[in-house]
């Protein structure tokens, strides 16, 4: 993929990226930023890259170790997100 | 589709200049296997196969929906589902469509950080909240560094080397600019976890000629890799410009944070949330993955303008921020504590209780210090029995009101605090007029109408309650002496209609339900 048409798709996502999270309610915000901070581990696509490439050891751990650290990420980040939002409650009708 | 891409390699110059151009408009994402021959033959594995680009696609268009489910409470899980279906997706493409010679030990690693993560997410506290972001920042910070520094030893598995085995110039920049991003984001994040967590003092530390240190060691990261990328050769693994780019970023962001004081790690935190998606950016520009750079720019928008609500909320401008220093000189300004004294009314439980329930209309005002005294689930009792006894009950919440963006929301929220009774400042500013009761409760600073009316106030500018309005207020507070954290006097406490209960927040509150009852 040439440099021209990936810049074109960054470009688009930040303005995305923009008008989406304007439209998220400031009582979120908190998830906001821990779903964020999930999502900004899928990092670890270049992790796995780096480690299932095994011909050079020093990079294989080095991608390995990345692996952990982004694996940490995800989990914690999806599992204390959904537990925010599990406590965000409507008031029950009478 | 496949047959319209496999032929690339073969295809004249002109040929591929058309069909990049074509599949640019058609769907870029397309395009994976377009310009590049050197591409495939660094690594047989990395597919050239549309159907792999259109899955990363998916996964980025999933995450966008992520972000899209927060708008409301209501489809905020299903949003959350969809974040760990594109995940899924981009894990699973990424194994399936390369030559995996180890899945155990990637195995293993996914299931040692996945249990980590997991434990933490479960056990942490809703006020360690800050914290814990700051420190997932850190991680991703890292691990952006750890894949940077992989692809530079090893750049035939990404695909960035051209046909006479060098980096290829573009890949250069960002790999370089992805290392710095995160080892900034890292250091940054680290002290800005010791400093919410407590591990360090919250007061920012001012070196001599920090300006000059910072940008001079801004410049050098630029001028390196500016040089880095301009080298003719570059291979595998050469050169000393990367390790000192780096050692450089992990400097930078070090000296960036601790000026800032801790009444500002609420943007500090936001900013390496963006940081940390510039990163995520810059290495799904290397390796030419449109679900890394969806997410990248989604998170980077979204660390950005949490900053600036942050900001705007205080009153700050981003660069003053930067800057550092705030709250540094506390009692110089105006006339804080240890002036002279002046007259305030002091009130019990029973009087409290009495006219709450008297009252039609109670806007409850919780700022830090009710989630430091753990008051919150007492409040949210005292909010039933209220509402019980025929009472209109509302949470009006600042957005400083916590330590990080949508804090005291998400506190509320584990107090089972209904969320369509909280509001924001701007969404009920205007019903203090209307409202019997404001009760102020471990806030301070957002209530001060010196915002309003003093221009010498270090708070002057900032949106604040306008508690003044409300026909009667109750302030509970542990006692006169203290200060918020801007370190200023507040005229609310010597009001007419001010009555202070001078007490620990959970105990004061617990004694008004009881005297409710």
């Amino acid at each position: 993929m040439d440099f021209i048409s990936i810049l074109s798709i960054f470009v688009l996502a930040c303005f995305v990226g923009y008008y989406v999270v304007w439209s998220v309610t400031p009582a979120l915000h908190t998830p906001l930023m821990a779903v964020t901070n999930a999502i900004s581990s899928v990092i670890i696509v270049g992790a796995l890259i780096a480690s299932a490439a095994a011909e050079v050891p020093g990079a294989k751990w080095l991608g390995l170790a990345a692996v952990v650290l982004a694996s940490v990420n995800i989990f914690g980040g999806f599992a204390v997100t959904e537990r925010m939002l599990a406590m965000y409650k409507k008031k029950e009708k009478k | 589709m496949d047959s319209l891409f496999s032929a690339t390699g073969h295809r004249s110059e002109f040929g591929n200049r058309i069909k990049s151009r074509i599949t640019a408009t058609v769907g870029a994402a397309l395009a994976l296997s377009v310009s590049t021959p050197a591409y495939a033959a660094g690594a047989e594995g990395q597919s050239v196969n549309p159907w792999v680009a259109l899955a990363y696609l998916v996964a980025g268009v999933f995450f966008i929906l992520a972000l899209r489910g927060l708008s409301s409470p209501a489809t905020s899980r299903r949003g959350n589902r969809f974040g760990m279906a594109g995940m899924l997706i981009a894990v699973v493409t990424t194994l399936v469509t390369h030559s995996v010679a180890n899945i155990w030990e990637i195995a293993i690693a996914i299931a040692i950080g996945g249990a980590v993560g997991f434990v933490i997410a479960r056990r942490i506290a809703m006020t360690a909240m800050p914290q814990l972001v700051a420190a997932f920042h850190s991680l991703v910070g890292l691990a952006a560094v750890l894949v940077a520094a992989a692809a530079f030893l090893n750049p035939g598995s990404f695909g960035i080397l051209d046909a006479t085995g060098s980096i290829l110039a573009v890949s250069r920049v960002e790999m370089v600019l992805g290392a710095a991003i995160g080892a900034i984001t890292f250091s940054g994040s680290v002290i800005a976890f010791a400093k919410l967590n407590g591990n360090m003092s919250g007061a920012p530390i001012m070196l001599p000629a920090r300006h000059v240190i910072n940008l001079g060691t801004l410049l050098a990261i630029i001028v390196l890799t500016a040089l880095y990328t301009m080298q003719p050769f570059a291979g595998a693994g050469e050169g000393w410009i990367f390790w000192v780019v780096l050692g450089l970023a992990f400097a930078i962001g070090f000296l960036l944070i601790i000026p800032i004081g801790g009444a500002d790690m609420p943007v500090v935190v936001s900013m390496l949330n963006s940081y940390s998606g510039w990163a995520a950016a810059a290495m799904g520009f290397t390796l030419h993955n449109t679900a890394m750079i969806v997410t990248g720019a989604l998170v980077g928008s979204s660390g950005a303008i949490l900053s600036y609500i942050m900001c705007r909320a205080m009153n700050r401008s981003f660069i003053s921020v930067i800057a550092g220093g705030f709250g540094a000189e506390d009692s110089s300004g105006g006339s804080a504590a240890g002036g002279e004294q002046r007259p305030y009314k002091q009130g019990s439980a029973d009087d409290a209780a009495f006219m709450l329930e008297q009252a039609e209309k109670v806007i409850i005002i919780p700022g830090y210090g009710m989630a430091v005294a753990q008051a919150q689930h007492a409040l949210r009792e005292m909010g039933d029995v209220l509402k019980e006894k025929g009472v209109e009950v509302k949470y009006a919440i600042h957005p400083v009101a916590g330590r990080m963006p949508g804090h005291m929301n998400v506190l509320l929220a584990e107090a089972n605090v209904p969320y369509d009774e909280v509001f924001e400042l701007e969404d009920i500013n205007s019903e203090f007029a209307t409202a019997d009761v404001a009760f102020i409760i471990g806030a301070n600073d957002v209530v001060n109408p010196a915002a309003k009316t003093d221009k010498s106030s270090p708070i002057y500018g900032m949106p604040v309650f306008d508690v003044d309005k409300a026909k009667q207020v109750f302030f509970i507070k542990r006692s006169m002496g203290g200060v918020g954290y801007a370190g200023v006097d507040n005229d609310v406490f010597y009001m007419n209609q001010t009555t202070m209960l001078l007490s620990d927040a959970k105990k004061m509150v617990e004694e008004i339900v009881k005297a409710l009852d």
